[in-house]
């Protein structure tokens, strides 16, 4: 969507280097990730679907930001494809390696502390 | 500026790249080696990150006196902070776009206007600190306190350094050393910026809305 507002916008001959956005697709992507923290913020105070499917909603959202600012602000979805292996490498890497050591220890599935 | 392409088995291959060459001098890959270190120098962060966010998910809920997360946090605070560190991501690709369209006037006004943010939420870190002192937790407290002040201070470093780098290549803007073909300085010192805002938007999310 925004790769087509890319060649549409009045700026793209101005904004427009090695294909990266215009500044009008900057704006709408920070306005859309403000809107996306307040719904986050939201969701901690007003709980949909009881507490796993809040905490389910938040990490989509968090994902969805992450995704947007690294596609969009740091250009991944524009650059060549090799800088977005080299990070996918370092998040693949740090996910699947930390996910299996809190699941080594039980984090996801232990009982509170009575305090 | 693709026009003089190596021809590497890649390029034999499959033609042309057209991203070769785009602002940086030729190199065997056709892409910018001080761009690709950079990209591997914030994979390499993602596993720093990762163990500190571990660490702290790992100690979660395992403190046996407090003061406890519920006792101290301050939602609607940290998520101005949030959204600052946010908008300073938008302020901080404007540069980029300005130096890359040779507006070196609007450049330096936005890495002032992205350097402002960042010691804005610097600040609101330090109060935050602050105030979680006065409440009675320090790093020493319990496990609850050593693993966010680590992880929330070792986040706070990366955007002290982002803002020394930030405010650097403003000096250097000012003196005249920062042109636009050398855009590419500014676009490497920006990823350093957004890596530091998206491992904030984790740490936002499981730190402090997760209860």
């Amino acid at each position: 969507m925004a790769a087509v507002d890319t060649h549409n916008d009045a700026h793209t001959d101005d904004a427009a280097h090695a294909g990266h956005p215009s500044e009008l697709v900057y704006i709408k992507v920070a306005l859309g990730l403000a809107l996306a923290t307040g719904v986050e913020v939201l969701l901690s105070y007003h709980k949909v679907g009881g507490e796993h499917g809040t905490v389910a909603l938040l990490l989509i959202l968090a994902v969805v930001k992450f995704a947007t600012v690294v596609m969009y602000f740091m250009h991944l979805k524009f650059d060549h494809p090799y800088f977005r292996r080299l990070f996918a490498i370092g998040i693949v890497l740090a996910v699947g390696c930390y996910c299996v050591y809190l699941s080594t220890l039980h984090v996801f599935h232990r009982p509170p502390l009575p305090h | 500026m693709s026009a003089v392409t190596e021809e590497t088995p890649d390029t034999i291959a499959h033609g042309p790249d057209p991203h070769a060459h785009d602002g940086h001098p030729p190199t065997n890959t056709g892409v910018s080696n001080a761009k690709i270190a950079m990209w591997g120098f914030l994979g390499s962060e993602c596993l720093l990150f990762g163990a500190l966010i571990s660490t702290y998910l790992l100690y979660r809920g395992r403190s046996v006196v407090g003061p406890f997360p519920k006792d101290v946090y301050d939602i609607p605070f940290t998520s101005v902070s949030s959204f600052v560190l946010l908008m300073s991501s938008l302020t901080m690709v404007l540069a980029l776009s300005s130096i890359q369209r040779r507006d070196e006037r609007r450049l330096r006004v936005w890495l002032l206007a992205t350097a402002l943010l960042g010691a804005t939420f610097i600040a609101g870190q330090i109060y935050e600190f602050t105030s979680f002192v006065h409440k009675g937790l320090t790093i020493h407290t319990n496990l609850f306190g050593s693993s966010f002040f680590v992880m929330t201070g070792f986040h706070g470093v990366h955007v002290t350094l982002g803002i020394v780098m930030l405010i650097t290549l403003w000096g250097m803007s000012m003196r005249g050393q920062l042109p636009p073909e050398n855009a590419e300085v500014v676009e490497i010192v920006g990823l350093y910026w957004h890596f530091v805002d998206i491992v904030w938007i984790v740490i936002f999310t499981i730190v402090y809305l997760i209860k």
